[in-house]
């Protein structure tokens, strides 16, 4: 470990080299000078020990090499004042080294300060013409021979499986150059032409979507520093990847690596395609679809050209391989690669039937995607089947549930908050315009939930789940419990508590079959209905929820005792007898308070239809003395014209 | 070789509309719009007869100095009108239809896009690289 006292810049603290930091730096050194002015750069390490001997960089590499560390120019401007060159007035050995701490620090996305590199930083990165030999010895002594990465596409899941930097760089990367540059060129062109293309583009349609990346990064990164600013992180990412895609780049005859698709990638696209439409080789209709990937979030003109691309028959409807092109496309898109000029020769539909052929989606998928769905827990395939809706919804969170342990619990915990919020609106309003408004609200899983999953500490506590919303879903499955024998909580035997928890509600479902479904219930619970409705409407939502359900069995069984619980709020009473059945009554909760959400709209509903009734009979009121009154005029003028 | 293109919506709106020589363009619109009244004439002279024997090509639509408007109907009443330079006399009447062939197949395609609603503005590539192979190249 060298040393290198500060002696050129007063305020400039020891700075500390690694022996690979010495290496790089003082080649770099000797780059500069030699350039300039042919001297003796800094070759012995020893000799950047002594005091800032005649050796200097002259200020033309250096800008250029500053230049191409990719930094913005204020971030140069701060590190060369730092570094104590402007002081000085030139580049010695020492000024230059700092500097290359300090860009070093910049790139990982520390603020530049002389405090930051007294840490242990990666080299720094810095992309020229003729630095294949730098930057690959760069390389090899930050990515400690880490060259594994296999140049996929990113997707949501890989982005959180493989939590490296590398990975994540170059798969970030990547994608960018691979549209952009042509067919195999060679490595260094291939970096170096779509850089600043692609960096500018990334840049600006990325900056959201890499945060999460970045923030889950952080625990594992090289760098200690987690304070980052973002764009710092960016290029230091961007270059990072840039210097490690061009590895492994020839592995595949083509050289659009981001198009192409992974095995858990298919699979897991196959798994949606089935949510949507059961049979494999089938079509998924063009509505079905645009459902479908509206919830992605993603513009509709962007969405529409996606599809443009991957309806390679231009007939309306995907079929699988049209619709797994289409998947990746989204995807390719939400983690900020340019969408391609034409269908990338990986995602042609023949391509992609080739290389995954059919018979695999038989048992060995399906089990997958039971298992992929891990908040379903009920077999109700018929229910999934029927409608996208929520499930997809809690599919796309799913899909990185999946990959990330971590961010398990945070996924799972915005999917809950954004169900409710989705069930909500669903029911009003069925129609996908309407439903547009409510699922961007529910997508918001892979950029912001895991930033706030990660920056809440890796565990956020569980949001209680919104009672009304649920239940739209709820409620439907309570036509299964009834013919299930059930914990005999009740009476009535028509709202027996279910015993497991419901699967995801799906709203849409539930308006349809809550209509059905209540039928029988509201039958007998008319009358309690009219007034758990009322009071319940008066009861907060903070309460725990068993009381109101409390409340609501109770005016089942006891007709009698209607009045008392149904209109004291939240009662005292009530929470005695909840204690002995706790895990039954939240079990219930829900299925209770669908209930009753499902009564308080079908009541709306009514209400609605008997006043449009009454209107219309008043019309028909009218009409019919209309009519009479000119009847009777016939009459009397008839006998006029008959004589 | 067309000069300009235009696709017109049933409700008499231009749904795309592009002209080679991108200056002066003011004129080609102008021509098309006024190349609408001709269009409903000739559609409400077939008119009565039943839908099914109105053909959808137009035909010319009126001719001026410099140019020659030609127009194209579909069944759903979205109207395709192509102006082309008149010193072009190599163009004969096949050409024309297939290039509205083309165009009517082109458009189809963009209907079929579930993302695309009917109404909105054509901003599909693959309709512009169509559209592009018909102009007239401009060097």
């Amino acid at each position: 470990m060298e040393a290198a006292a500060g002696a050129g810049c007063g305020s400039g603290p020891p700075l500390l080299l690694s022996e690979g930091e010495q290496q790089c730096y003082s080649e770099l050194f000797a780059r500069c000078t030699g350039a300039a002015s042919g001297g003796p750069g800094s070759g012995p390490p020893e000799a950047s020990r002594a005091a800032p001997s005649a050796a200097t960089a002259a200020a033309g590499p250096v800008a250029d090499l500053f230049r191409a560390s990719q930094l913005p120019a204020e971030t140069l401007h701060q590190i060369t004042e730092l570094c104590g060159a402007k002081r000085v007035g030139y580049f010695g050995p020492t000024q230059f080294y700092i500097a290359l701490k300090l860009i070093a620090a910049a790139q990982s996305g520390l603020p530049v300060r002389i405090e930051s590199i007294k840490c242990e930083l990666p080299l720094p990165r810095f992309m020229m013409s003729k630095t294949d030999s730098d930057i690959r010895f760069g390389n090899s002594a930050e990515l400690h021979g880490t060259k594994t990465q296999i140049p996929y596409l990113i997707s949501e899941k890989n982005t959180f499986k493989r939590m490296d930097d590398e990975d994540k760089q170059q798969e970030t990367q990547s994608p960018t150059m691979s549209p952009l540059a042509s067919p195999p060129s060679s490595p260094p062109h291939y970096q170096r032409v779509p850089l600043s293309h692609g960096y500018s583009k990334l840049r600006s349609s990325t900056e959201q979507m890499h945060p999460a990346p970045y923030e889950a990064r952080q625990p594992e990164g090289p760098s200690s520093g987690n304070q980052g600013t973002k764009p710092p992180r960016h290029q230091a990412s961007l270059i990072r990847s840039f210097s490690v895609e061009r590895e492994p780049q020839d592995n595949s005859n083509y050289p659009d690596e981001p198009w192409r698709i992974t095995e858990e990638q298919r699979e897991y696209y196959v798994n949606q395609f089935r949510s949507l439409q059961p049979d494999p080789s089938s079509f998924i209709s063009g509505s079905v679809a645009k459902n479908f990937f509206t919830k992605s979030k993603l513009s509709i003109p962007e969405l529409s050209y996606i599809w443009e691309l991957s309806d390679a028959d231009c007939d309306g409807a995907l079929t699988l391989p049209e619709f797994c092109a289409a998947f990746h496309l989204i995807v390719a898109r939400k983690n900020g690669y340019p969408l391609p000029e034409g269908l990338p020769p990986t995602l042609q539909p023949e391509y992609l039937q080739a290389a995954f052929p059919k018979p695999k989606w038989e048992c060995a998928l399906f089990d997958s995607y039971s298992e992929s769905m891990p908040a379903n827990q009920q077999p109700h395939d018929l229910n999934r089947m029927e409608k996208l809706s929520i499930k997809d919804v809690a599919d796309f969170p799913v899909s990185t549930e999946d990959m990330t342990g971590d961010d398990k619990q945070a996924l799972k915990s915005t999917m809950d908050e954004a169900l409710p919020k989705d069930t909500s609106e669903d029911p009003a309003t069925p129609k996908d315009s309407n439903s547009l408004k409510a699922r961007p609200r529910s997508r918001s899983y892979s950029s912001t939930s895991i930033e706030e999953a990660m920056k809440r500490g890796e565990d956020p506590p569980t949001p209680p789940p919104r009672p009304q919303k649920t239940h739209s879903r709820a409620s439907s499955l309570d036509l299964n419990k009834v013919f299930q024998p059930s914990v005999p909580a009740t009476k009535s035997g028509l709202l027996p508590p279910p015993p497991a928890l419901p699967p995801r509600p799906c709203p849409s479902q539930s308006e349809q079959a809550s209509e059905a479904e209540l039928h029988p219930q509201l039958n007998r619970a008319s009358s309690q209905a009219a007034e758990s409705s009322p009071t319940k409407k008066d009861t907060p939502y903070s309460q725990p929820p068993s009381k109101p359900i409390r409340r609501k069995l109770r005016s089942e069984n006891q007709a009698t005792e209607n009045q008392e619980p149904s209109t004291t709020v939240g009662g005292p009473a009530s929470v005695a007898t909840v204690k002995p059945h706790p895990i039954v009554q939240k079990q219930s909760s829900k299925q209770k308070k669908a209930i009753q959400t499902a009564i308080r709209k079908n009541k709306e509903a009514n209400a609605v239809l008997a006043r449009l009734n009454s209107e219309l009979q008043q019309q028909l009121k009218e009409v019919h003395q209309e009519r009479i009154a000119l009847e009777n005029q016939l009459e009397q003028l008839r006998p006029v014209t008959v004589l | 070789m067309a000069v300009c293109v235009a696709v017109i919506a049933k409700e008499n709106y231009p749904l795309y509309i592009r002209s080679v020589p991108t200056e002066n363009e003011l004129k080609f619109h102008y021509m098309v719009h006024t190349s609408l009244d001709v269009v409903d004439e000739k559609i409400s002279a077939m008119g009565k007869a039943l839908v099914d024997q109105r053909e959808l090509y137009l035909g010319l639509l009126y001719p001026t100095e410099d140019y020659k408007v030609y127009g194209y109907v579909t069944n759903s009443k979205v109207k395709f009108v192509m102006v082309v330079d008149s010193s072009n006399t190599a163009l004969r009447d096949n050409e024309i239809r297939s290039m509205f062939r083309k165009l009517h197949n082109s458009y189809t395609d963009v209907m079929c896009n579930p993302f695309y609603n009917p109404g909105d503005r054509i901003q599909s590539r693959a309709f512009d690289s169509m559209v592009t192979s018909m102009m007239i190249q401009v060097c």
